[in-house]
């Protein structure tokens, strides 16, 4: 995903599809493409009990992006500060091969216009210091932006306050 | 340039505090306000779908007079002098002839509620109903007759709970966000989370327990609960319940053979759960949530299953402690001598005729609340003309014929009016069928009367316009001074902008309009406020206790704990239970784009295991009916709901023409459920009906 990670915490997800909405608004996607998809197992029986679980899966920004490679008018770029992956739309012919190309068909048709476009991870937010539409929408937290070292720290250091708080031993005495 | 302008969304009612950036009068995004840390910075898909409603053609786009048959989608467009002069016309004659007390008045509660409180008053009829009564009636008069405070008096604290038990109440998909993440970071640190419903919604899936309930049996799980909770495990607190409750040996006496194992045979609940449900709320009193709302078990006896919940509440002691259910604080608790000052206090001439189209606060619903009405006794009113005849409907931001029992009925009713007056954003259900329509302002292009929102920490929040009216709309306050100074009344509006409406609010206050620019509201409190539990809780009862035996019903003859009486769904039949997703709000959101998009229509959940007797394969087209309607829509087969329920969403069907994204997708749960109201709390008992399903 670039430089970037988006990740899903399926505890704090309530399947509420705002991610999706945010993105669309923000990105002017027509009905029937979305960009960025929360994908929701469940609600299902497990031994009586429901469950539940999702993951957000917007465009993976690959390193060697099948969609950059399969693009046959170099519409398709890559960035070098971020390596985010995004289509010069100006430049776009209407081919669809990056959407043949993807191994998950995540670029979308634009019938009206007549060409593809892809989640480009809202880089002019990015730039602007904001997070993507689609984890700054989220009600509950349940996605979060960031370089995947950042997101480690955060995600281990919140785990281990938790131990610490709950715990009565006290570490290291 | 870019500004960020913190007001209050109106996708439902929860108006969260939310922020929104505009550049060059357009809407660039919209989020939490982030002085508001619950928010997480978010909003849910209804806030972030507000922007699709701005710009969109299929709106109300500006005072219209209807010139074909009603319902027929014919319009003329009008200047706003030309569509309130009409109004005030029409209405003056019917007055004349009926007296003003023929005109009633319906809304969803909204920040200019005291507003149209202020117009029924001016004009001389006590015919107010809200959506409050429809969706929550008798829970407000169930919690009166507890405590002396109604439901939207108290409310829970989510965030300190350690064991929070939810009948039907979905609250991870009707998105109240600060509630909703309370109690997720609540759970995060250990806190139990226990649902009990018919269906596994969202909510089921993200709780530490669920439990299946036959439909319409939890009354009977909370008297088994108070049954291990009194008699077999002195689980109660013994010292609060001492202090703070009267009744306590009628309640000991009335749940003493409600075992758990009787409970078993009701519920379908196994006795062993239910012990163990009561062990983990002993040992998480007394902060402990039995909520006490909203969505399931609505049927004719919910005044007492939802007295049950509060009874819970009570005998753990949760009411009034931290992680409990509280009383919400106000001004006067912060040492302030005044609260928002009310156009609606104002001094008005006596009606000549009191008496409600509902009976509410009178004959027919002695005890269920007159601010909000029995808005269900609306259609009968109509059509029997009882007590005298109705001719003017004033629907404003609410849907009557999608929003009431028995659509066809709801129907009969409007076709008998003589004037459907409808204020709007889009063409629902019943401003399609309108003679005229005052459009309103979308939230985002309106500011409006300040609110006070009282709680733990007491505030009062602003809405401001973003951005300009896109078409020929205005603020509901703006549009009632026009129509009462048209009927000769418009001195008891003593204003002209919003700034006069806010500074008449605050004049008692001490506080500025200016105050709310930084952060879009203005805190009362930096702690929370609670009452001492030993001696400083200040219910509202007679006695000043809870009272389980209530003195409000008692005096108007209905038993405090009348007999258990059994709910048996026959063996062809199902009943049909109605419940909300988080994409939509009641019947208002189907036709925005992008909600719509979400969920375009309902599905008929149905078990496993029915559905295969019948030949009822999943997506197959099935019809549903009941004595009053029937409808098809898909299946949906699972077993994820009890057998003996159907589950459908409700606010789909609709059968507006104007709006072609909803139109007729779906089934409206209105057209199925039969007008059956609970005579004492005064809420329609929308779970109840009967109905059949086969295949098509």
């Amino acid at each position: 995903m670039g430089d970037y990670l988006i990740y899903t915490d399926p505890a704090s997800c309530v399947a509420c599809h705002a991610c999706e909405i945010a993105c669309k608004v923000k990105n002017q996607v027509p009905a029937g493409a979305s960009l960025g998809k929360i994908v929701v197992l469940g609600p299902r029986l497990m031994n009586g009990q429901p469950m539940m679980s999702s993951l957000f899966v917007p465009c993976f920004h690959c390193e060697d992006a099948w969609c950059l490679n399969a693009c046959p008018v170099n519409a398709i770029r890559k960035r070098n500060k971020d390596g985010l992956v995004y289509i010069l739309r100006e430049l776009c012919v209407g081919c669809k091969s990056c959407i043949l190309a993807c191994p998950w068909h995540i670029p979308q048709w634009d019938a009206a216009a007549g060409k593809a476009m892809k989640c480009d991870l809202c880089m002019d937010r990015i730039d602007e210091g904001l997070e993507p539409a689609c984890v700054a929408v989220c009600p509950t937290d349940a996605l979060q932006f960031g370089e995947p070292a950042a997101l480690s720290q955060k995600s281990r250091e919140a785990y281990g306050l938790g131990l610490l708080g709950r715990s009565r031993t006290r570490y290291g005495h | 340039m870019k500004k960020t302008v913190y007001t209050l969304c109106f996708m439902c009612s929860v108006r969260c505090p939310i922020a929104v950036v505009v550049e060059d009068d357009q809407v660039v995004s919209i989020e939490g306000n982030p002085h508001v840390p619950a928010m997480k910075g978010g909003v849910c898909p209804k806030g972030a779908a507000a922007v699709g409603w701005v710009n969109d053609p299929q709106r109300v786009h500006g005072p219209m007079i209807r010139s074909g048959a009603r319902g027929a989608g014919q319009w003329k467009t009008a200047s706003w002098d030309a569509a309130l002069d009409y109004t005030a016309d029409r209405c003056r004659d019917i007055f004349e002839k009926y007296g003003s007390k023929s005109a009633v008045y319906c809304e969803r509660v909204n920040l200019a509620t005291d507003v149209s409180k202020t117009f029924m008053k001016a004009i001389g009829s006590p015919n107010y109903f809200s959506h409050d009564t429809v969706c929550k009636g008798s829970i407000n008069t169930a919690c009166r007759s507890l405590t002396g405070y109604t439901d939207a008096q108290i409310n829970a604290d989510w965030g300190n709970a350690r064991h929070v038990i939810l009948y039907g109440r979905n609250i991870f998909e009707s998105m109240e966000v600060k509630a909703m993440n309370a109690l997720l970071d609540a759970m995060r640190q250990g806190t139990k989370l226990t649902t009990v419903d018919p269906r596994v919604s969202i909510t089921a899936a993200k709780s530490s327990r669920f439990m299946m309930i036959r439909p319409g049996t939890d009354l009977a799980l909370n008297y088994a609960l108070m049954h291990v909770i009194i008699k077999e495990r002195h689980f109660y607190d013994v010292k609060y319940v001492d202090r703070w409750v009267e009744g306590f040996d009628k309640l000991c006496n009335f749940v003493k053979d409600f075992t758990p194992e009787w409970a078993e045979g009701e519920t379908g609940i196994p006795a062993g759960d239910i012990v163990q449900l009561a062990k983990e709320i002993n040992e998480a009193k007394p902060a402990v949530i039995f909520h006490y709302g909203y969505r399931g078990s609505s049927h004719p006896n919910e005044i007492y299953f939802r007295r049950s919940i509060m009874i819970l509440n009570a005998l753990m002691g949760s009411i009034e402690a931290k992680g409990g259910v509280f009383v919400k604080k106000g001004p006067k608790d912060v040492g302030l001598t005044a609260g928002i000052r009310k156009f609606s206090d104002q001094q008005f001439p006596k009606m000549a005729d009191g008496r409600r189209f509902d009976g509410c606060g009178q004959d027919k619903f002695p005890i269920a609340d007159t601010a909000h009405g029995v808005g269900a006794m609306f259609p009968s009113a109509v059509l029997n003309e009882d007590p005298y005849p109705l001719k003017v409907l004033f629907a404003f931001r609410y849907d009557p014929l999608f929003s009431l029992c028995d659509y066809q009925q709801t129907l009969r009713a409007l076709e008998k009016l003589e004037l459907i007056v409808s204020c709007d954003i889009n063409f629902g259900g019943t401003t399609s069928r309108a003679d005229v329509i005052l459009p309103e302002s979308f939230f985002l292009e309106r500011s409006d009367p300040l609110q006070m929102a009282a709680g733990l920490k007491p505030a009062i929040n602003r809405r401001i316009a973003c951005i300009k009216p896109r078409f020929d709309t205005k603020p509901m306050w703006w549009i009632l001074k026009q129509l009462a100074q048209r009927l000769g009344v418009g001195e008891y509006f003593p204003y002209e902008t919003i700034e006069d409406i806010w500074k008449y609010q605050l004049a008692d206050m001490g506080i500025q309009a200016e105050d709310f620019d930084k952060k879009g509201f203005v805190s009362l409190s930096d702690k929370p406020l609670l009452w001492n539990r030993e001696n400083g809780i200040q219910f509202k009862t007679p006695s000043g206790k809870i009272e389980f035996v209530s003195s409000l019903m008692e005096k108007h003859g209905f038993a405090s704990f009348p007999p258990y009486e059994n709910l048996d769904t026959p063996q062809d039949r199902f009943r049909l239970i109605v419940g909300r997703c988080a994409a939509h709000t009641n019947v208002m959101t189907q036709n925005n784009t992008y909600l719509n998009e979400l969920v375009p229509e309902n599905v008929l959940w149905i078990n496993s295991n029915r559905a295969a007797a019948l030949g009822i394969k999943d997506t197959d087209l099935v019809e549903i009916a009941s004595s009053v309607g029937s409808g098809r829509l898909k299946a949906f087969v699972t077993n994820m709901i009890h057998p003996e329920a159907v589950f459908m969403l409700h606010g789909f069907g609709h059968q507006e023409p104007e709006s072609r994204r909803s139109y007729r997708r779906g089934v409206a749960d209105a057209m199925i459920q039969e007008s059956i109201v609970d005579p004492v709390g005064g809420s329609p008992a929308f779970d109840h009906t009967l109905v059949t399903v086969k295949r098509v």
